[in-house]
């Protein structure tokens, strides 16, 4: 399992892994949001932390064909799928690689991207707690909309249309939980739900995913 | 450790391709499937693989001792022959790929990402894989596509090595390997489309595709 | 005699076939009355006007879309573990059902939230979830239409509608939870149950009952011409075999 964590970095770090592209992702829309809304700072620093949580949920759903499609692709996913790990260990060992290259560095540079919005003191804290706690869930949920579509060749926008409901709660409880702590609020109770949804979400859903992936390998 | 195979019926999409398959692999035996293209050979290994389930009948052998090879290697064309191939052999508990590298005479390319190999070096190192996996029985598809003769010469000799030590393999392959081996012939066993009705479904109803035909 | 039986899709098919007629003569013969008497013989409400005439076909509407979700739900696990045919290909069809429910539910509000409300779209958590709900259908349809083998489709679909559901209930919660969040006491409550009076309740009830058939007979409809469509595609399938 952790040979296969290892291989999912080194081939997320090499060349034309993409590794990175999230991120830029995730500074242009960064970038956009006050050419749409304006540059008005107040304006931007009350919307601030919403904006980083789509932003950064964007930039997750933008990688997520590759948590499989690769390995499909080349034959590797049948040899993972008759190798002594069993599938539901795969999935979480993907999904985990994939929250380490996406996930992680989005929740790190959120806080200095939110300097772009004016996002004020406390919102740096939160903002980069709430996507700690919150990108692990993006991170699973979407590796199960990608082994539902790993079979398709043009599983990109279907795997979007398939996860993005499916990220809905995660979404509130996060931003919430963001918007209330930079408003110097009680946040706990968002952060607790959206704790469970992440827990809920790496107990539950590495068994469903590893269904899906057996049915499209049939 | 023997695989058999006992009325085995096979389906791809839902429609039965082979029937009533047959079949024991012993310990130390080479078996060369054989059958014309579309007749369900890729359908029959991925099924004993454990890839797929049967439609009906019964397969001996734990999918834990089967290592399957296909027409896709599962190479990663960033990572060099040496990762590519320690990757599988920690994955599968095993400690060395020399064997391996020497077996398929890969030892001056271990550094070389593996984007950088040839059709037929891809192809060696993809059947590398298979001695890295400590696995009894070989369940291969087409392996010596894209292999010079010699290269052909060094997948013999690992076969032979194999079931020398007590290993067993299945090969679908329509050249003539010069291994001492059996040969399953498929083409008998190839689903009559009209007798649909004789396999027992596994939703339990003999009639089932009838209710759909 | 069991249930099950009917998992087979030849005596589904038979029985589906004689049952329809009846099913769609009992639909009519609830709706048009149910319509008519609660658009004409219903008197006009002090406040709302004539404009709440429109619980006649917003409420059963929104009624039968989360209703058939449900029963999406239990089909897909139906078919999870006995591998009926009859139930997913029935939650394929109730599906196109739903959406078209939910969208009616959407629009009828919003037709009456103008009058009502002074505005055609509010992120009420009722309104929101529906919205949402509506998403999920979409997925769950598009799932459908782009996986070429109907056994691999009913498969991932029934996995999707499962984790889905799971997660429309999540998103229930949460919306109710944003909304009373940010906006402290929504000032626009969708609760019907307390505006509705004895004159309008009959009527809503046989137009419920008359959506429950229409759903019935439509449901019926489409799921004989789902069976038919995979008898469809595995012919074709054989025929190609045959070629080879």
């Amino acid at each position: 399992m952790i040979a296969l964590l290892i291989r999912d970095m080194r081939l997320a770090m090499r060349a034309g892994g993409g590794f990175g592209l999230g991120l830029a992702f995730f500074l242009i829309v960064s970038t956009l949001v006050p050419f749409g809304v304006g540059p008005e700072a107040a304006i931007l620093s009350r919307i601030a932390p919403g904006i980083l949580w789509v932003g950064a949920l964007l930039a997750c759903l933008l990688s997520l064909d590759r948590i499989f499609q690769l390995d499909f692709e080349d034959g590797s996913l049948d040899l993972l799928a008759t190798a002594p790990i069993p599938m539901e260990g795969t999935v979480a060992i993907k999904a985990l690689a994939h929250w380490l290259v996406t996930g992680l560095p989005l929740t790190l540079a959120a806080p200095a991207f939110g300097a772009l919005m004016n996002l004020q003191s406390p919102g740096h804290f939160w903002i980069f707690v709430t996507l700690l706690i919150g990108t692990p869930a993006l991170s699973m949920i979407g590796a199960f909309g990608a082994a539902l579509t790993v079979g398709l060749k043009r599983g990109g926008l279907l795997l979007s249309l398939l996860v993005l409901p499916l990220y809905i709660p995660t979404l509130i409880f996060g931003a919430e939980a963001a918007t209330r702590g930079t408003a110097g609020l009680s946040a706990l109770t968002p952060l607790l739900m959206m704790a469970g949804i992440t827990a809920g979400s790496i107990a539950l859903l590495p068994f469903a995913a590893a269904a899906a992936l057996r049915i499209n390998l049939r | 450790m023997k695989m058999k195979v006992e009325n085995l019926s096979v389906a791809r999409g839902g429609v039965p391709v082979l029937e009533g398959l047959n079949f024991t692999l012993a310990p130390g035996q080479v078996l060369i499937l054989r059958g014309p293209n579309g007749s369900g050979k890729t359908t029959l290994l991925r099924t004993l693989a454990g890839l797929q389930p049967p439609i009906a009948g019964a397969i001996s052998a734990d999918p834990e001792n089967i290592t399957y090879g296909a027409h896709a290697d599962g190479l990663k064309a960033t990572l060099t022959v040496e990762e590519n191939l320690t990757f599988w052999a920690s994955v599968h508990g095993i400690d060395t790929i020399a064997p391996a590298v020497e077996g398929f005479n890969l030892s001056g390319l271990t550094h070389r990402p593996s984007a950088n190999l040839s059709a037929g070096q891809k192809r060696r190192l993809g059947l590398a894989r298979l001695l890295v996996t400590g696995r009894p029985i070989w369940l291969l598809d087409e392996p010596t596509v894209s292999l010079d003769v010699a290269s052909v010469g060094l997948f013999a000799d690992a076969v032979r090595a194999h079931v020398a030590g007590g290993g067993a393999a299945l090969i679908a392959t329509h050249i003539d390997l010069g291994i001492d081996a059996d040969t399953l012939d498929i083409g008998p066993f190839r689903a009559d489309p009209k007798r649909g009705r004789d396999v027992q479904h596994r939703d339990g109803y003999a009639d089932f595709d009838e209710a759909f035909l | 005699m069991s249930l099950w039986e009917f998992a087979n899709p030849v005596k589904f098919m038979a029985l589906s076939g004689k049952v329809l007629p009846w099913v769609i003569a009992l639909a009519v013969l609830t709706l048009v009355p149910g319509m008519v008497w609660g658009f004409f013989f219903t008197p006009e409400a002090v406040n709302f006007g004539n404009s709440v005439k429109i619980i006649y076909i917003h409420v059963p509407s929104a009624m039968m879309a989360i209703n058939i979700w449900a029963m999406m739900l239990v089909t897909s696990l139906i078919w999870i573990v006995r591998r009926h045919h009859v139930s997913v290909r029935a939650a394929k069809a109730a599906a196109l059902i739903g959406v078209t429910m939910t969208v009616i539910a959407l629009i009828t509000g919003a037709i009456w939230g103008e009058p009502m409300w002074g505005t055609y779209w509010a992120w009420d958590p009722r309104l929101t979830s529906f919205l949402i709900l509506f998403l999920f259908y979409l997925g769950y349809m598009a799932l459908w239409a782009a996986i070429e083998d109907p056994d691999t489709a009913a498969d991932l679909t029934s996995v999707l509608c499962i984790v889905g559901s799971v997660f429309a209930l999540l998103s229930r919660y949460a919306v109710n939870f944003w909304n009373q969040g940010l906006h402290q006491g929504a000032s626009l409550s969708v609760d019907k149950e307390e505006h509705v009076a004895d004159v309008y309740y009959l009527p809503l009830l046989l137009c419920i009952a008359g959506f429950v058939l229409l759903f019935v007979a439509l449901v019926l409809i489409r799921t004989r011409t789902e069976l038919r469509l995979v008898r469809l595609h595995r012919l074709e399938i054989r025929e190609r075999m045959k070629d080879a």
